[in-house]
């Protein structure tokens, strides 16, 4: 499981490599720092997927293994939204806090997407064990959060679109089969009672 | 006709020597490549005469012909380039009806008679990007005299090629299809309206709008509709494209403001196409001495 753990990783990192080289070399398309912010808030939207897609493939596969990747895969998630982040404010705006500010306060999809950042701070910073061990009950209501930072990532992605709206209506659909399941799983589990 | 005089670039604008020097390096090339191929080809007075485009920063060919949007072949800005060949340039035709004296059609081996220059036009997408662009092309209001307009057409109307045969964007319903634009007749009699054949004295390419595009510099980019088949002159305000698919966000006049914002975000900077810092935003995307004064008395925040 180790080697598996440490190969995930690379992988899940390689796209962050990439990214930071296209950026500085150029080489990601015309409108780079766009390619960038654009590029990393679909990586991080991969993971969120990846991370809740961990439950119901153990549920349903021989894949118990899986359950110990749920951790890595959700800070990839919190890593990419982070570099999303830089991107906008370091690559993008440079740092200039007067442009950010209204930014933020205008713009509906800028707001959500602050949000959740802020959501996910307190899940990235008790994801170690011992905060696991801390936290006891509460560690699981806690990371529920989950569920409520997927919505709002959707909304972040269908209000900053133009007109084409293909990409955030298949993600909705596919994160949104992953839930559907959860519900079935648990009005079942209810009935066996 | 009010005479107009070429917008003053501002010393930030300035080609630095090694783009000058590649510039220059080009114009060679190119025109080298113009008499070998052809003795009968004489150079386009503007290329020789390139004092005025000089002093431009002009966009790479390869990011100009590479970043695109033309939702006809893709919705990505990567996507145009990719699907250029779905979109054929020939055969070709404009229609040109409605309130006119001589309505009908003119083959594009006609349109392409009519004499072009180079014109360097700043280029401001709605979406905070832009480019410095070295167009080919003829002022629309030459190709609409010849048409002669009636004294009652207040609007012109231009559609896209619609062919969702071959154009797979248009199978899609991102936008009404075909697409549409329209400008206010004095908009589209004034002389930095042009109607483009031709990007760096070469011919347009597909995801350019080929084989003729129409190009408002003062406006924002969607303004420019590509590819255009048919030309109307109306007595009323055409409906747009992305007027009607969201009335809130995209005006019918579209003029660049830096203090118009759109819903969803503010127009003060954009990023030029190749830089790394946000450049401020110019109203009426620097042409203000030769526009402002067709909305005069307008609330610019009301006629968006």
């Amino acid at each position: 499981m180790g080697i598996f753990r440490l190969l995930s990783f690379i992988l899940c990192l390689s796209p962050a490599v990439y990214l930071a080289l296209g950026w500085w070399f150029g080489f990601l398309g015309a409108n780079t720092t766009e390619d960038f912010i654009h590029q990393s808030g679909q990586w991080a939207l991969f993971f969120l997927f990846l991370t809740l897609l961990v439950t119901p493939l153990t549920r349903h596969l021989p894949l118990v293994e899986l359950n110990s990747m749920r951790r890595q895969w959700g800070l990839f998630f919190f890593f990419y939204a982070i570099l999303h982040l830089i991107g906008y404010l370091v690559l993008d705006f440079f740092f200039e806090w007067e442009d950010i500010y209204y930014d933020i306060i205008e713009n509906n999809y800028i707001i959500v997407g602050v949000l959740i950042i802020f959501l996910l701070l307190p899940l990235a910073i008790t994801s170690t064990h011992k905060w696991r061990r801390k936290l006891k009950k509460r560690w699981q209501k806690l990371h529920r959060l989950v569920y409520l930072i997927f919505p709002l990532a959707m909304l972040h992605f269908y209000w900053l679109i133009k007109a084409d709206y293909i990409e955030p209506i298949l993600y909705t659909a596919l994160i949104g089969l992953l839930l559907l399941e959860r519900v079935i799983h648990f009005k079942k589990s209810k009935l066996q009672q | 006709m009010p005479k107009t005089s070429f917008p003053t670039i501002p010393s930030s604008e300035i080609t630095s020597e090694e783009k000058f020097i590649n510039r220059r390096d080009f114009i060679q090339k190119t025109s080298q490549g113009l008499l070998a191929s052809s003795a009968a080809l004489i150079l386009p007075s503007a290329m020789a005469d390139s004092e005025f485009n000089l002093k431009h920063e002009i966009t790479s060919y390869k990011d100009i012909t590479t970043y695109n949007n033309f939702y006809e072949l893709g919705t990505s800005k990567s996507d145009p380039s990719k699907n250029a060949k779905w979109l054929k340039p020939h055969p070709w035709s404009i229609e040109v009806s409605g309130l006119v004296n001589k309505p009908g059609k003119i083959d594009i081996e006609d349109i392409l008679k009519i004499p072009t220059e180079e014109r360097v036009y700043r280029m401001r997408c709605v979406e905070r990007w832009s480019m410095v662009i070295p167009w080919e092309g003829f002022e629309l209001n030459k190709l609409l005299q010849k048409f002669e307009p009636k004294a009652e057409a207040k609007y012109v109307e231009f559609k896209t090629i619609l062919d969702p045969e071959n154009l797979y964007g248009q199978r899609f319903p991102v936008l009404q299809w075909p697409y549409v634009e329209g400008l206010r007749m004095d908009e589209a009699m004034h002389p930095l309206t042009l109607m483009a054949t031709g990007i760096y004295g070469k011919k347009l390419l597909s995801q350019n709008g080929a084989p003729i595009r129409l190009v408002i510099p003062w406006k924002y980019g969607f303004k420019g509709i590509k590819s255009i088949q048919k030309i109307r002159l109306l007595d009323r305000e055409p409906r747009t494209s992305w007027n009607k698919a969201a009335p809130n966000e995209y005006g019918f006049y579209a003029n660049v403001n830096p203090k118009v914002h759109h819903p969803r975000w503010r127009q003060n900077k954009e990023r030029r196409i190749g830089e790394f810092r946000r450049r401020k935003t110019l109203l009426f995307n620097g042409y203000q001495e030769q526009v402002a004064s067709l909305y005069k008395d307008m609330d610019l925040k009301k006629y968006f």
